[in-house]
């Protein structure tokens, strides 16, 4: 008999996990005041804010979780909590 | 130099909403790069961040027991030692596996001085298995194993100080940090990851489930511990204090107020006395590290 000890997974798997479906307000992120300072992308505990090729700071809907830690913490008051439409 | 632009603690992870504790893992990990073995301990991180067969971590990463992780640890350094490879070791624990349950591995590990950076994520309590307190919980907090009412205003004894311990078995390289002050704290991953030997880091990672509010708040609340002295970042080279980050501090209650475990302070009745006992925590914090900015009278 065969016996597996212990459990593998492939590295960043978690991905298959689609945490945006959680979330109950949502960030919308304002061009205008942004100064892309970068501390939403820093403080975001989904790691999910990231700069677009047109260097517009956004985040992956697939996995932000609406915790508003990003509009709190924005310097700028750029980013803004709404109630998220289903 | 590590790329501090890769993410090494991927999205999917199943933490609550604005946990302190997934922060602390995305920094840690960042700072620490590509070139590192990761060792949990059960709780909180171990579980939201690998629900078999997903996993969040994007270096190898090993979990065996609650109370073990610097003992793994110690056999992955030792046999990557033996191999001459160059990988870093990183033990990733919660206070409960650092303070209480993991001590005497941890103790046997620093002793026997093994090269690796051990980094206590604190949220002050059990939260994996329901908020009960820890050796890591602050005077007065309110927990499921120290319920605040009538015959008591929480948990009745103070934090312990494990950084001191840690230090005075030898640990080269002994820090505090906190997830409000990332730079700061990637810096001191950095440092003990290059510095041989077993070092130590201790990062204040707010868990808004745990503490009552709300996630959006978690670097708030983390950022008024340091301001009103009740956690003191500092930095120990060989046991002795030798950098420690000054505040012109706020009152306690500035901090207390933000959360449903001191809630019994303020209501139904103001407690004053234990405000005061609390307040004298961080004023012996402030004493002991230096860290009052002192204003000038105009
Ligand atoms: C020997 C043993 N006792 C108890 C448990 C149950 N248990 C799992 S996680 C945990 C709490 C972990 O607390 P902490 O280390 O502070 O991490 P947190 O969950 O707060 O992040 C406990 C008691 C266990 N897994 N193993
Ligand atoms: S709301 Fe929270 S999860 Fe979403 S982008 Fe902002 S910080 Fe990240
Ligand atoms: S209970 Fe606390 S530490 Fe655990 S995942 Fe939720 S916020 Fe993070
Ligand atoms: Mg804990």
């Amino acid at each position: 008999m065969s016996l597996a000890v212990g459990c593998r997974a492939r590295p960043g798997k978690a991905r298959d996990n689609k945490t945006g479906s959680w979330r109950v307000f949502k960030p919308v992120f304002g061009k205008e005041k942004c100064t892309l300072c970068g501390l939403c992308m820093t403080l975001c505990p989904e790691g999910c804010v990231h700069e677009t090729e047109e260097g517009f700071i956004t985040p992956d809907y697939t996995y932000c979780k609406g915790c508003g830690i990003c509009a709190q913490e924005c310097p700028g008051e750029a980013i803004e909590m709404k109630q998220e439409e289903k | 130099m590590v790329d501090k632009t890769l993410e090494l603690f991927d999205c999917g992870h199943r933490a609550c909403g604005g946990c302190g504790a997934a922060l602390a893992a995305r920094l840690v990990t960042k700072a620490a790069g590509t070139n590192t073995i990761v060792v949990s301990a059960t709780g909180c991180m171990e579980v939201f961040s690998t629900p078999y067969p997903e996993t969040a971590w994007k270096v190898p990463w090993i979990h065996s027991l609650f109370e073990n992780a610097s003992a793994v640890a110690s056999g992955v350094e030792a046999s990557l030692k033996k191999q001459g490879r160059t990988e870093k070791v990183v033990i990733m624990a919660g206070d409960g596996a650092t303070f209480d349950i993991g001590m005497i591995c941890i103790s046997g590990a620093f002793e026997r001085g093994h090269d690796f950076t051990y980094i206590c994520y604190d949220n002050e309590a059990y939260m994996n298995t329901g908020i009960q307190r820890s050796g890591a919980t602050p005077y007065d907090a309110s927990t499921t194993t120290s319920p605040a009412g009538k015959c008591s205003f929480g948990n009745k004894r103070p934090k312990k100080d494990i950084p001191q311990i840690i230090a005075a078995h030898g640990a080269p390289y002994v820090a505090t940090a906190s997830i409000a002050y990332p730079a700061d704290l990637m810096q001191k991953v950095e440092k003990a990851i290059n510095t041989v030997g077993p070092c130590y880091i201790q990062v204040h990672a707010p868990c808004c489930t745990g503490w009552g509010f709300e996630g959006e708040q978690t670097i708030a609340v983390a950022k008024l511990a340091i301001e009103t002295g009740l956690w003191v970042n500092y930095e120990m080279v060989d046991g002795k204090v030798v950098k420690a980050k000054k505040v012109v501090r706020k009152p306690v209650e500035e901090y207390l107020k933000t959360q449903k475990r001191f809630r019994h302070l303020f209501k139904p009745t103001r407690q004053d006395a234990e405000i005061a006992t609390i307040q004298a925590i961080a004023d012996r914090n402030a004493e002991k590290y230096a860290i009052d900015i002192k204003l000038k009278k105009e």
